[in-house]
């Protein structure tokens, strides 16, 4: 399989509900070129190569203080590995 | 003092806990972790990217099932059993309830047997945590349907039919093959291929299915159950890269129980695809296009292309399943639909409209190969005569499907694949599962098939009657067609009511 040339998408599946609108936006803003695609009851959002969820975007957006942890309230599924996922921010790539 | 990170945290909580023996040998404390010759040098270097510790994961899954019996509360409340798209839907449902709810509970079994003999606290805790997960997946399915199962017939007795009906040991004996393997090709099996792998293609479909329908049971115990199955996804990815990294002589066993593991799981889910094109009243996306998105665009095209690193290649017979997906889902529903006087669900000939979809989904095979045989089961139905087939099909070894699946790329010529094992013949539907048995055979000829069983005078009698007895199904409730069953009655009877200004 030939992986040259072509910058592999990474995605999460969120639930479709009013946290994860402010999340969305939150992405949409950290990850320019992000795409959104909305499903019954999910939210999709896909990114080339790299997707960063940061508290501090997330809780602007919110209003209110938001723990990484949390995320795991919103996501349905993802594609890609949890590179890193500390106090600041979660970030999903292919690693290799 | 200052709040600990959650680096800190995990390290004193999870990593910290643990302490090496020192009048037991290790190897009798985990004594399970060396036989199938998978090698591990270093357990410390198994990360979990959650970092999860006991508190916050309590703290979440709390939040989660308050959530979550909120909404059984309000659909209670709010007659919820009445906002279906349509009463066809429970028959998802049913299938939901008798086929895979018991595989959590399976899945919570084993995973507390990891949780007790991985030699790693990482991965002992990762496993604990799925353990419990698991098991409140098992209640809160069990707790959500049963709102149905006072109003809709099949959703009884389903842990009894799990172990007995038919197409019920599908699944059966691809989770009890998964867990009379060891606790590394268990992870590769279930963490990695059924989790990772092929989770969404189960998974995403029934939830926005169940959304897209009015199912707001379903949905509310899905996406609770989801939020874990992330975590779950990690532990599967996780396991199989720390495996890899561990030892080289790791990746031709890791590379064998892939292409294993793909094609059961694979065989597995004919059945979801079959749900997802015929038993959804409204659809949002064909077995097709889902397995073009989350299999071919985001395994085949994100997955595999960072396992190569490791020198794992796409699994063995995945060039069948690519050209499987045209038609897969029709020859499974046929499957279904003719031999539904003997299951715990119900099955009817897809409306005109539903036709025109399936013709324009699929539009290769769909009119040329499938469209004449509803047509004939309609003129049948119409003149009385709905199409059952009442002969005991021929089941494969392996995955334990009636033999219904056809040559690749020829629908006209139904597979069987044979040979001889130890002076008895077995059959298989396909390469994939023949290659599956040809690899362990000692352990496919103990499967528990069904037919064989039924022949063998072993499920309460010779008689159609005697069986559905014995699976405990009710005859002209549970079974057959749908048109013309209690569920569809009593719908109407709904229905009816509250156009008229109810009662």
């Amino acid at each position: 399989m030939s992986t040259t040339g072509k910058v592999r998408q990474v995605g999460v599946d969120l639930q479709d509900s009013e946290d994860t609108h402010a999340l969305v936006d939150a992405i949409e803003a950290d990850n320019p070129g992000a795409e959104v695609v909305h499903m019954p009851g999910l939210i999709r959002v896909t990114t080339a190569g790299e997707l960063v969820i940061r508290r501090e975007s997330v809780q602007e957006q919110l209003g209110r203080d938001w723990e990484t942890h949390e995320f795991q309230m919103n996501i349905v599924s993802y594609f890609g590995t949890i590179a890193e996922w500390d106090d600041d921010k979660i970030v999903i790539k292919w690693e290799h | 003092m200052a709040k600990l990170s959650m680096r800190e945290r995990y390290s004193l909580l999870t990593r910290d806990l643990d302490w090496t023996p020192t009048y037991v040998d290790p190897k009798v404390v985990y004594p399970y972790t060396r036989y199938e010759g998978i090698k591990i040098h270093d357990w410390d270097a198994w990360e979990d990217p959650f970092r999860l510790t006991v508190d916050s994961y309590c703290k979440y899954q709390a939040e989660k099932d308050k959530k979550l019996y909120a909404v059984i509360e309000s659909f209670a409340q709010g007659q919820g059993h009445l906002h279906l798209t349509d009463a066809r839907y429970v028959n998802a449902l049913k299938i939901f309830l008798q086929g895979v709810t018991p595989l959590e509970y399976a899945a919570h079994r084993h995973f507390e047997y990891l949780a007790r003999h991985l030699d790693g606290p990482g991965p002992r805790f990762a496993a604990l945590c799925q353990s419990i997960d698991e098991l409140r997946h098992t209640q809160t399915e069990v707790h959500t349907l049963s709102q149905y199962n006072k109003y809709y017939s099949g959703l009884h007795s389903w842990s009894k039919m799990y172990d007995r009906v038919w197409y019920l040991s599908v699944p059966k004996s691809f989770f009890e093959d998964a867990i009379t393997a060891g606790p590394f090709e268990f992870l590769t099996s279930i963490s990695f291929s059924f989790e990772y792998l092929l989770t969404n293609l189960l998974f995403v479909p029934f939830m926005s299915g169940a959304s897209f329908n009015g199912d707001l049971a379903t949905m509310t115990f899905g996406f609770s159950a989801q939020s874990d199955e992330s975590r779950h996804m990690t532990l599967g990815l996780g396991a199989l890269k720390f495996i890899l990294e561990q030892d080289e002589a790791n990746v031709p066993i890791i590379q064998d129980w892939l292409d294993k593991w793909f094609w059961r799981g694979y065989r597995l889910l004919s059945l979801v695809a079959a749900m997802m094109d015929y038993m959804l009243p409204k659809r949002f996306m064909s077995w097709k296009e889902a397995f073009e998105l989350y299999f071919e665009e985001q395994m085949l095209g994100g997955l595999f292309p960072d396992l190569e690193y490791y020198g794992i290649r796409p699994p063995r017979h995945l060039e069948q399943a690519i050209t499987e997906k045209d038609y897969m889902s029709h020859q499974v529903y046929w499957l279904l639909y003719t031999f539904s006087h003997a299951a715990s669900f119900n099955t009817t000939i897809p409306t005109p409209d539903e036709l025109d979809w399936l013709s324009a989904s699929y539009p290769d095979t769909f009119d040329r190969h499938y469209r004449p045989l509803w047509d004939r089961a309609q003129q049948l139905a119409d003149s009385g005569h709905r199409f059952f087939n009442r002969g005991l099909p021929m089941l494969c070894q392996t995955c334990q499907i009636p033999m219904t699946f056809t040559e690749p790329g020829d629908m006209d010529t139904i597979a069987v694949r044979s040979r001889e094992f130890r002076g008895e013949h077995f059959n298989f539907c396909s390469d994939g599962c023949k290659w599956i048995f040809d690899r362990e055979p000692e352990k496919y000829v103990q499967a528990w098939l069904p037919v064989h069983q039924i022949y063998q005078g072993n499920c309460g009698g010779a008689t159609i009657p005697e069986v559905l007895a014995w699976y405990g199904i009710q005859d002209g409730a549970d079974n057959g067609e749908y048109l013309t069953s209690p569920d569809k009655a009593s719908w109407d009877q709904w229905k009816a009511s509250a156009q008229s200004g109810g009662t």
